[in-house]
């Protein structure tokens, strides 16, 4: 049966590949382009482990044939950082330990992308509203609430006082590392019940 | 969990895309735009079209245009893009919410008004309030264009009244703009089937009201039964009723169930059809309070309590 050329603009690269009419989104990305960000979880439409954006709208990639993207601009998780500097969004998923096993996360981090970028304040009840569409089975929502407030702070921030931001942001940055075992040892305490 | 294989093209207009439909009549073509229907039914293998005709990039039909007594939606507006429309929200309230109740982000940013309607499933959310809006569908065809009422769309679970080679281009929604359509309003609320986002009951309500009397209302259930279905009964009871009566919408609502016999009330392992007529009044309550409130709220109406 027919396969097709197409081209997608991944995380800003150019990548030109062959599709058969049937294969998912998701399958492109990970299994012929290498961006194993996106998850496959439930395969239904529900989980939301998937999801990326497709011309800046979160979308569930295991719900979109690849072949309807040509000449679409796609982003996945592997979008955000800048090398070690992870993206507002994700720093705070680290921060606020909004994850356990990860797998969610992705398309955590994606859908909350779009959201903070059409309400750059939510109160909790959006966030959850928001993020009907992405299941995670181990953590639980609550840090992953607090994390989204967290990046809305961050961001918010930003944008009001970019004086500010360029004072306070290097030194959170170059402590990452830092932070990181920091954080570890609390929240292995935490784990022991 | 992989589709079927097929084969895919792509039609840049209406047309093109009847064109497709009629080359490939002999191999089950399927349209396709969001593909949030299809998609996860040829996925579990319920569907199996050889052929899809992808109408997703006939950028015309995705507007929300409107005039003085109408509002068009493009068969191929995101449900994102209804539930956001400010034309919408003013002037048919219900299928804004509705459309803002469908599945969650990543659905509405992808399915369609069009997709949605045609697929027909009894449990989707925009059913009811197309019913409720009182809207039309055009669809085209190789001969011609037609109009169907909403009313008279909805055959069945999946079915409806397309024929094969038609495709739905638009939902009309009748609305004059102006003074007489300040005391309309309309709600969509839902219980929500936790997994699957569909609705296990879904009532849309539109009513009008002028000098604090109900004159007009329009009230519909999905999830109910095999498609979305007019609650006539709740409709008539509230009609003449005055729209400040706390009682009108719990005494019109008590026996919402009524309108739909009892072997046609849907149930299933999600909800018996005891518990589905059940969540039907309730629901059917909230929705009819909820729109008299808005309907009521902004006009010059009241004072009518004792």
């Amino acid at each position: 049966m027919s396969t097709h050329e197409i081209t997608l603009t991944v995380n800003d690269t150019e990548e030109e590949l062959t599709v058969e009419s049937r294969t998912l989104l998701v399958h492109a990305l990970r299994d012929q382009l290498g961006y194993t960000g996106p998850k496959i979880g439930c395969e239904t439409s529900k989980c939301g482990a998937c999801t990326v954006t497709l011309d800046g709208d979160a979308v569930k990639a295991c719900t979109v044939l690849a072949v309807q993207t040509d000449g679409s601009e796609v982003t996945t998780v592997e979008g955000l950082a800048d090398g070690d500097d992870l993206d507002p969004i994700q720093e705070s998923f680290h921060e606020e330990h909004a994850l356990q096993c990860g797998y969610c996360t992705p398309g955590m981090v994606m859908t909350t992308r779009q959201l903070l970028e059409d309400d750059p304040d939510p109160d909790a009840e959006e966030i959850r509203h928001q993020l009907k569409g992405n299941i995670c089975r181990c953590t639980g929502y609550q840090n992953i609430v607090n994390a989204v407030e967290s990046a809305a702070d961050k961001t918010e921030g930003a944008a009001e006082s970019t004086d500010d931001a360029e004072a306070e942001s290097p030194p959170a940055k170059a402590d990452g590392g830092e932070a990181r075992s920091d954080d570890e040892t609390p929240h292995a305490e935490d784990d022991g019940r | 969990m992989i589709p079927a294989e097929c084969d895919y093209y792509r039609a840049g207009s209406v047309g093109e895309a009847l064109d497709l439909l009629e080359t490939h009549a002999d191999r089950d073509p399927e349209l396709i735009a969001g593909g949030h229907g299809l998609v996860p039914s040829m996925k579990v293998g319920e569907a199996s079209p050889d052929v899809l005709v992808d109408i997703d990039g006939v950028e015309d039909l995705r507007a929300v245009e409107a005039d003085d007594d109408s509002v068009t939606v493009g068969a191929l507006a995101r449900h994102a893009d209804v539930a956001e429309s400010e034309t919408l929200r003013e002037r048919a309230l219900v299928l804004a919410e509705a459309a803002e109740n469908v599945g969650d982000v990543q659905i509405r940013n992808r399915g369609t008004i069009g997709g949605n309607l045609a697929e027909a499933d009894p449990a989707a959310d925009l059913p009811a309030a197309v019913l409720a809006a009182d809207a039309t569908l055009d669809v085209q065809g190789r001969d011609g264009e037609r109009t169907i009422e909403a009313g008279e769309f909805f055959r069945g679970d999946g079915e409806t009244a397309l024929a094969a080679d038609e495709i739905v281009t638009h939902v009309r929604v009748p609305r004059s703009r102006g003074s007489e359509t300040d005391d309309t309003a309309g709600a969509y609320v839902k219980k929500t089937h936790p997994a699957s986002g569909y609705a296990m009951v879904g009532v849309a309500a539109d009513v009008a009201v002028e000098d604090g009397e109900i004159t007009e209302a329009r009230v519909a259930a999905n999830g109910v039964a095999d498609r979305a279905t007019r609650l006539t009964g709740v409709e008539d009871a509230l009609v003449s009723r005055p729209a400040a009566d706390e009682d009108a919408a719990e005494s019109a609502t008590k026996n919402a169930s009524a309108d739909l016999d009892s072997d046609r009330l849907r149930g299933d392992v999600y909800a018996s059809s005891e518990f589905r007529a059940q969540l039907l009044s309730t629901y059917a309550r909230r929705a009819v309070e909820t729109a008299l409130g808005r309907a009521t709220a902004e006009g010059s109406i009241g004072g009518d309590e004792p």
